[in-house]
């Protein structure tokens, strides 16, 4: 049933490794900004005085400012890591496999 | 500052977090329809009236360009991944981002910023796990990926059902919230600014589609993005470039002192905020005027490279949201002409929602005031031309030409449908958003996250990620997803206690997607498994196919190539 495209495709051992590479990137960077994340969630609940520790001595800025900034300017750069790699060499992978694919 | 901060926290936080989600709610909530009807303010006005010009005239170009189905739902594919990530951005940061969270880091200090963060993480998310499936499976709407392999005309009604639930809930909630704030900052009638709003809004979709909404956003995110930065260099002029200045500042005049500096009652609860971010992470990302932008694109590599640029200018403008809060809580926070009866600490002007709104009329007079509110109302039209276009893609291309005609219809009637589809619901936005002027809205936001995390979103992630999804799983999983998030919102205090009016709420947390998301995930999964029919097994075998064009493309391009 399955289409002669598709399936010449599955049997590319070039699309195992663009599944199996990019899938691992995706996943850890999701990891990393899903527990940094909670981490934050988590310190607002259980640990809330140690954010507020103040990021100098007199300073009238808490730690915790700083560190939620942090947090969205780190997934940020995240998406900058997957996009670059995503759109440099496995759209390059990519492009190999739907050339071979023989479509 | 004692009574603006006197609120029990439970109200607070009733009324801030729906301000979030939305414009409407707080505003219907009471704080802002009560307040009198601004005298007419010319400049806001006039700057209004140079963003309807310049949208009419792009419209307008838009039209002559709209020729098939494909450049009117997606634009053709031909939006650019850079003008893209600027829309998306527009489409994202309504007027709720712009005027709730920065009165939210007025009123609560450092959990307005927590809760900043908790509106972000998602983007990050929708790209590394969604964005480039949904680009290389989807068409025109979300309800094509969801049916990809299963049964087109039960999955994809029920899909595009679910479409429409959220984006009428959504519509409903902009359009009280755009009376509302319209009222109150340009001193027009509520149904007058109703109407005016639904006529804008069917006029973008209907004859520009999405190359005309598309600008429209673009238009407006460079907008609120640019007024976010004058007022930002406007306020750290002021504070001598110094944040360590604006912390002092605020912490000096805060009634809650250093309370401020750390977190405080609004996310005490971890049940609740895991909740709370579940609905907000997984329910922006099944939203369906969010996902339909991700079909404008022509490949998987400009969507990703839209979302790279949409969450970079979503994480700075939240950023400089939270300064802005911050910033307000001494300028706008100690100065009597911002409070009712000139009593500093007493009520804001216009509600608690308008600290911004007050800052830029602090910082740059009426003048910039007049700016920002031209601001606000561009935004409200970008984020109702965005959901129309969803909403009228649901029932002339999913409804009407898949389901009804089965795929038979012509281009020409299935246009003509949309358009006529744009305009009902306008009407029905406009009518409902005048009904609803007097009554609390906040349920509707609760819905219409809950509905989208937890009907729209199982299916959709399972469908691209689960090879054992069948039709009877999807679709028990999905109404069960949809019974217990109304279920859930129904019996939370934003309806058993505000709506219908008993003392206390049967479901203590206001946000049912902790609870509803994982029974459809549950359900699906079982029902599916339990699935032993011959269909289900066909449906299962097609995953393979539908894996390789997510994952490469391959079949996709020629969706695209219009």
């Amino acid at each position: 049933m399955s289409d002669p495209v598709y399936r010449r495709v599955r049997e590319n051992p070039k699309f195992r490794e663009l599944v199996r590479r990019r899938g691992r990137l995706a996943l850890t960077l999701s990891l990393i900004v899903l527990v940094s994340y909670y981490a934050l969630m988590m310190a607002v609940a259980f640990a809330p005085d140690a954010l507020r520790t103040p990021i100098a001595q007199g300073s009238a800025i808490s730690i915790g400012f700083p560190l939620s900034a942090v947090v969205i300017i780190v997934s940020w750069l995240l998406t900058g890591v997957y996009s670059y790699f995503a759109n440099g060499a496995f759209e390059d992978l990519n492009n190999e496999i739907v050339a071979e694919s023989g479509q | 500052m004692r009574t603006a901060f006197a609120a029990a926290p439970a109200a607070l936080l009733a009324t801030l977090l729906a301000t979030l989600l939305a414009a409407g709610p707080a505003l219907a909530a009471g704080d802002m329809g009560a307040a009198d009807k601004q005298a007419v303010n010319p400049i806001a006005i006039a700057m209004f009236l140079a963003f309807v010009g310049a949208t009419l005239g792009i419209t307008y170009w838009a039209a002559r360009r709209t020729r098939s189905a494909s450049d009117f739902y997606t634009a053709g594919g031909g939006i650019s991944g850079f003008q893209n990530g600027l829309a998306i951005a527009g489409d994202y940061m309504s007027a709720a981002t712009l005027l709730g969270l920065s009165s939210l880091v007025y009123l609560t200090g450092f959990d307005g910023m927590a809760y900043t963060v908790s509106f972000f993480v998602g983007w990050p998310i929708i790209l590394f796990l969604m964005a480039e499936r949904l680009r290389n499976l989807g068409r025109f709407t979300f309800a094509d990926i969801a049916s990809y392999r299963l049964d087109q005309s039960k999955v994809r009604t029920f899909a595009a059902m679910g479409s429409l639930t959220v984006v009428c809930c959504y519509l409903v909630v902009q359009m009280v919230g755009a009376g509302q704030l319209i009222k109150l900052l340009f001193g027009l009638d509520y149904a007058v600014a109703v109407v005016l709003v639904g006529v804008l809004m069917v006029i973008y979709v209907t004859f520009g589609g999405m190359i005309a909404t598309t600008w429209v956003q673009i238009i407006k995110a460079c907008l609120m993005l640019g007024g976010g930065l004058l007022l930002l260099f406007l306020v750290m002029l002021h504070f001598g470039f110094s944040l360590e200045a604006v912390a002092a500042g605020a912490l000096e005049s805060h009634k809650n002192g250093a309370g401020i500096l750390g977190p405080g009652s609004l996310l005490a609860d971890p049940v609740s905020t895991v909740s709370l971010s579940l609905g907000l992470v997984f329910g922006t990302a099944a939203l369906p005027h969010i996902m339909m932008r991700f079909f404008t694109v022509p490949n998987a590599r400009e969507a990703r490279k839209s979302v790279f640029v949409a969450s970079g200018l979503i994480g700075m403008f939240f950023l400089v949201v939270c300064i802005l809060g911050m910033a307000a809580i001494s300028i706008v926070g100690t100065d009597p002409r911002f409070f009712e009866g000139g009593v500093v600490g007493g009520k804001l002007v216009g509600g608690n929602n308008m600290p911004l709104m007050h800052l830029a009329q602090a910082m740059g007079g009426d003048l910039l005031l007049g700016f920002m509110s031209a601001v606000a109302f561009a935004t409200i039209l970008a984020v109702v031309a965005g959901l129309a276009l969803a909403g009228a893609s649901a029932i002339a291309h999913d409804l009407y030409a898949r389901v009804i005609r089965k795929g038979k219809a012509t281009e020409a009637e299935e246009m003509r449908v949309s358009r006529l589809s744009s305009l009902a619901l306008g009407v029905v936005g406009v009518v409902l958003g005048i009904l609803f002027e007097k009554q609390n809205v906040a349920f509707l936001v609760g819905l219409t996250f809950g509905i989208a995390a937890s009907a729209n979103f199982p299916v959709l992630i399972l469908s691209m990620y689960w090879k054992g999804l069948t039709t009877r799983g999807a679709l028990w999983g999905g109404l069960a997803g949809l019974v217990s998030a109304v279920t859930l919102v129904v019996l939370s205090k934003t309806v058993w206690v505000a709506v219908i009016g008993y003392d206390a709420p049967i479901f203590p947390y206001e946000h049912p997607a902790l609870f509803s998301m994982t029974l459809a995930f549950l359900v699906t999964i079982v029902v599916s498994r339990l699935d032993t029919s011959a269909r289900a097994k066909a449906e299962i075998a097609a995953y393979d196919d539908q894996y390789v064009r997510s994952q490469t493309g391959i079949g996709a391009a020629a969706a695209s190539a219009h």
